[in-house]
């Protein structure tokens, strides 16, 4: 089963199914049903970042260095967390600038520098071939413990020809791949759907092939974690494997390493062609945010026990870095030992597709074509320049040639020095390498004065302090630099040694180095901004890029100026883009103008749009050269652009204020509003009340006055008809006297004057006397009272008097309100946790929803259905002041009252809850107080 | 996404740079039972706390596009 032949039909059957999945998605996309239009592919595609490093070397850093593999992971955590904020920013940005890749968006940020872009192109090469090498080497690796074990996988590299390692197949394969789906556009920001497909393929599988690892090992190999970290736990040499002693550096390597790799994630070429390029849609981004991270977290799930499972298995599971593999083959399996290889390989290939196009984007666009843009022959105004559509085939040969040189440069390394290191090393080199470019990018995307200069600065010398503390080091280990270079420092200079500058000792190598790279790149980029100038264009381009979230409407204003004919620009775009491109960019314009005149000139936007297509293809800083070759004057009114920006971004700001003082005076408006209604409502009742008033005064002292007239002037009426005229002026008198001193009483609550005598007292005893005194009144009415009092003593904090009349003021109220026919009024005391609650029913109409907070209005009469007849019935009209003031006196006493459906009798109910009195002594006290 | 949204997911952020980083690292740097060292537990359980919240904080309705204009009516 783990024959020579199986393992390679396996590899390349997998290699091929690549090739269908791309073929595919290409075949779809065309189709305009995109495969890779979701989050999740997305997601996946971001995978990437999880390479041969993370599927073998995870496990063998875990085995010597305890949990610091975790920190390769936890970095772009980080960074997907605040992905919605900058990755959506960049996104934005390269959308609006047709960015091809780091070096493109470093060299567009700072004036569409050509240098610049041609500096981080180099350095890319430089730090990241040997990433790819790596991935070689792994695949070399796993094949030979493939297929060799038990025997450790001798070095066959060396003693046989280049053609018998696996790896120098694979990177052809890969090479004809990445030709086929990384090349098909010219224009290089467009989307690679083939390949982001298989890219987010290969996710999967080597996920897949992680899990089914880690569960063997668990779950077969153990009785589950516990059997396996009680065993580790006995092992000696594992009592401190998971612990921080065993993360180089301690606690400071830990906070650089965490700190690596959350640069690095952003800045690996790989890593930027994924987030930024290869994003379709800017909603994805905020799936991916916590997608992705979920995807790191679960295939590191089973590192720890794969790691402790190889360290126990001794000496047959080889080096930590191949425990995945040997794991499943000490076990004597067959068919798991494939799916780890091919799991690694797919993490392997994963890696070196997009990186390889990254890279050739960056060589072809920023290293070649400006070499050959400035080499007379092929000037677009020279006669040399031949036929069109000539140099379109150069442009993608430019790039094929680069792909499979960089893959080629790739193999060189991994067979010539890559025995040298261990897998880790070359990975988090490399890492320390891409991580210079992090301040030129990430400064320059929100410090508008970050100027060329200081970026240029910065780089050289970020990448120098690299190159001298990890890179001369790695020379001199691997023997080819003199080992008294590390231990005494150049030429016997001590403070100069590469792993301790400065005499910085006891720091982990590669903190060190991130401390003085990063120290050197940061310091040179502000203080050298501080002291530079920036170019018209560079001003421009920054802004465009630290406004970049608020200045759409930059991008469509056209601020050209300069001249050209139609026909000049499109000799131009169609030597370089082709005739199909050349047309699609000009169709618009001339379906527009309705002629393809040559000699018209070109609109402004169509200038616009040509050096944006011409961006695509070649990057910023070419097309810049070549539109402005063909333009007169000066292109671009960049001060008009300037001065647009500032005003977009000061608008901005206006508006944001003026809406919320808008936001605020409306509310402001609403509040007033509603006081004036109130108000007003206020004033109504008033008004009304002193109406009514003066009505009810009027009414009693009318008959008052008409029946001492009658006793006045009729000296012969008989002694009987006196007397009940007499009854009937004390009756009213009372009447009146009552009404005053509701008014009174009202008036007294109102301003606070209001004196009550709170006593310990029966509320029971209380209603009773209550019930008793309205009980003649309510027969008379024809209303009929039930009461439910209980037997044991209700003890409440009150004036007895002013309850009293609250009491006789409910029944009063609750017989006026009953239903005529058959009137029933119900009293009953409860206790409702720490209160009484006394509840006064009617079967009358019952109060409204709306209307039951406005009873307590004073002034406030309820119009009662059938009101005309109320007389009759001998039911007097109520003042409105009653509700009002029991409702004070209540709410003086620490109670509430309120009004509720009745339950009993379907009426209206009004319920008055008084707190229980507390225990004798504190009562004591509470009175005493209440008394003030 | 909205602006406290966006304020929302800084903190968090900070949350796991906390998290993840020393002194809090430290406290968990222990011998469990078996021996063995705490941390990586807690690193995984840090971790998968703080994409849960992440994913909450991103997947739910834009709550404040709903919520706004409920408040213009006040």
């Amino acid at each position: 089963m783990r024959s020579d032949a199986v393992v390679l039909a396996v590899a390349f059957g997998y290699l091929a199914l690549l090739f269908v999945i791309a073929a595919w998605a290409d075949r779809r996309a065309e189709q305009g049903r995109s495969l890779i239009g979701s989050p999740t592919v997305y997601a996946l595609s971001i995978a990437v970042y999880c390479t041969a490093w993370t599927f073998y070397g995870s496990v063998g850093r875990a085995a010597e260095y305890g949990p610091s593999f975790l920190l390769i992971y936890l970095g772009p955590t980080l960074v997907m967390l605040v992905g919605p904020m900058l990755i959506r920013k960049m996104v934005r940005i390269a959308r609006a600038q047709r960015i091809t890749s780091i070096a493109d968006f470093i060299s567009a940020r700072y004036g569409k520098s050509d240098g610049l872009g041609a500096l981080v192109a180099l350095i890319a090469l430089l730090g990241i071939t040997p990433y790819i090498a790596l991935q070689l080497k792994a695949i070399t690796l796993s094949h030979a413990i493939l297929t060799q074990y038990p025997a450790p996988a001798a070095e066959t590299l060396v003693d046989a020809g280049f053609w018998t390692d696996k790896s120098f197949w694979v990177a052809l394969v890969l090479a004809v791949f990445i030709i086929l789906f990384g090349t098909r556009h010219l224009d290089a920001s467009e989307r690679h759907e083939g390949m982001v497909a298989a890219i987010a393929f290969e996710s999967l599988v080597k996920l897949v092939a992680f899990l089914a690892v880690g569960m063997f090992t668990l779950f077969m190999l153990y009785d589950g974690p516990g059997d396996l970290f009680a065993r580790a736990a006995a092992h000696p040499e594992l009592a401190q494997a998971l612990s921080l002693e065993r993360v180089p550096g301690g606690a400071l390597g830990w906070v650089g390493m965490l700190v690596l790799a959350t640069l690095a994630f952003l800045t690996l070429p790989r890593q930027f062609q994924v987030l930024v390029v290869e994003n379709v849609d800017e909603g994805h981004i905020r799936r991916a945010s916590w997608l992705f991270p979920l995807y790191l977290l679960v295939i590191n799930l089973f590192v720890i026990p794969v790691a402790l499972a190889g360290v126990l298995l001794g000496d047959t599971a080889l080096s930590p870095d191949s425990f995945v593999l040997t794991l499943p083959l000490a076990a004597g399996l067959d068919g798991l030992p494939l799916l780890v290889f091919i799991g690694g390989l797919s993490a392997a290939t994963g890696m070196m597709i997009v990186e390889t196009i990254a890279l050739s984007t960056m060589v072809s666009n920023h290293l070649v074509m400006p070499l050959l843009l400035r080499s007379s022959r092929m000037r677009p105004g020279s006669r040399l320049a031949r036929g069109r559509g000539e140099l379109t085939g150069w442009l993608l040969g430019i790039r094929r040639v680069a792909i499979v040189l960089i893959l080629l440069l790739g193999y060189l390394y991994h067979a010539l020095i890559g025995d040298a290191y261990s897998l880790v090393t070359i990975g988090l080199v490399s890492f320390a390498a891409a991580a210079q470019f992090a301040p030129a990018m990430l400064v320059g995307l929100y410090w508008r004065g970050a100027t060329r200069s200081g970026a240029a600065c910065a780089l050289i010398a970020g990448i120098m302090v690299w190159a001298y503390t990890l890179l001369l080091p790695g020379f001199a280990q691997s023997g080819w630099l003199d080992m008294a270079l590390l231990s005494d420092g150049p030429a016997g200079i001590r403070w100069l040694r590469p792993y301790a500058l400065f005499g910085l000792e006891g720091w982990d190598i590669y903190t060190h180095s991130l401390f003085w790279s990063l120290l050197a790149n940061i310091g040179a980029l502000i203080g050298v901004s501080l002291f530079t100038r920036q170019s018209r264009l560079e001003q421009t381009q920054a802004a465009l890029f630290t406004e970049a979230l608020h200045s759409e409407l930059i991008h469509r204003t056209p601020l050209w100026q300069g001249q050209t004919t139609q026909g000049e620009l499109r000799e131009l775009l169609s030597r370089y883009l082709g005739t199909p491109a050349t047309l699609r960019v000009l169709a618009e314009e001339e379906h527009q103008t309705g002629d393809a005149d040559a000699a018209r000139p070109a609109s402004p936007t169509l200038v616009a749009r040509a050096e944006r297509a011409l961006a695509g293809a070649l990057g910023n800083a070419s097309a810049r050269v070549l539109i402005n070759s063909v333009v007169r004057g000066e292109a671009l009114d960049l001060d008009a652009v300037l001065s647009i920006l500032d005003t977009t971004s000061q608008t901005l700001e206006y508006n944001r204020r003026l809406k919320q003082k808008s936001q605020e005076l409306t509310t402001i408006s609403e509040e007033l509003r509603a006081a004036n209604e109130r108000l007003r409502e206020l004033d109504r009742l008033k008004d009304e009340f002193v109406a009514m008033v003066s009505h009810e005064l009027r009414t009693p002292l009318t008959s008052i006055r008409a029946f001492a007239e009658i006793l006045r002037d009729s000296h012969g009426l008989p002694e009987e008809k006196r007397r009940h005229f007499l009854d009937v002026v004390v009756h009213e008198s009372q009447r009146l006297s009552r009404l005053i001193e509701e008014i009174l009483d009202l008036a007294r609550l109102e301003s606070g004057r209001l004196t009550l005598h709170p006593e310990r007292l029966d509320l029971a005893t209380l209603a009773r006397r209550g019930v008793d005194a309205v009980q003649r009144v309510q027969e008379e009415r024809g209303v009929q009272l039930e009461v439910k009092i209980p037997d044991s003593p209700a003890m409440v904090i009150g004036d007895p008097d002013r309850l009293e009349q609250v009491i006789i003021n409910l029944l009063d109220n609750a017989s006026k309100f009953a239903a005529d026919e058959d009137g029933r009024v119900r009293l009953a005391l409860e206790r409702h946790k720490r209160h009484y609650r006394l509840s006064v029913e009617d079967n009358g109409p019952g109060i409204g929803e709306d209307d039951r907070e406005r009873v307590f209005e004073k002034f406030h009469q309820l119009e009662r259905q059938g009101e005309s007849d109320a007389p009759a019935r001998g039911r007097p009209r109520g003042s409105g002041l009653g509700l009002p003031i029991s409702r004070g006196i209540v709410a003086h006493l620490g109670g509430r009252l309120w009004v509720e459906e009745a339950p009993t009798l379907g009426g209206a109910c009004l319920i008055m809850e008084l707190p229980q009195a507390p225990a004798e002594a504190a009562a004591l006290g509470a009175a005493a107080s209440g008394d003030e | 996404m909205t602006p406290r949204r966006h304020a929302r997911l800084l903190a968090l952020a900070g949350l796991a740079l906390l998290l993840f980083s020393p002194p809090l690292l430290l406290l968990f740097d222990r011998p469990a039972v078996y021996g063995l060292s705490w941390l990586p537990l807690y690193l995984f359980l840090a971790w998968a706390g703080v994409i849960g919240v992440a994913a909450w904080l991103l997947e739910r309705p834009d709550s404040e596009r709903r919520e706004e204009p409920r408040r213009h009516e006040k």
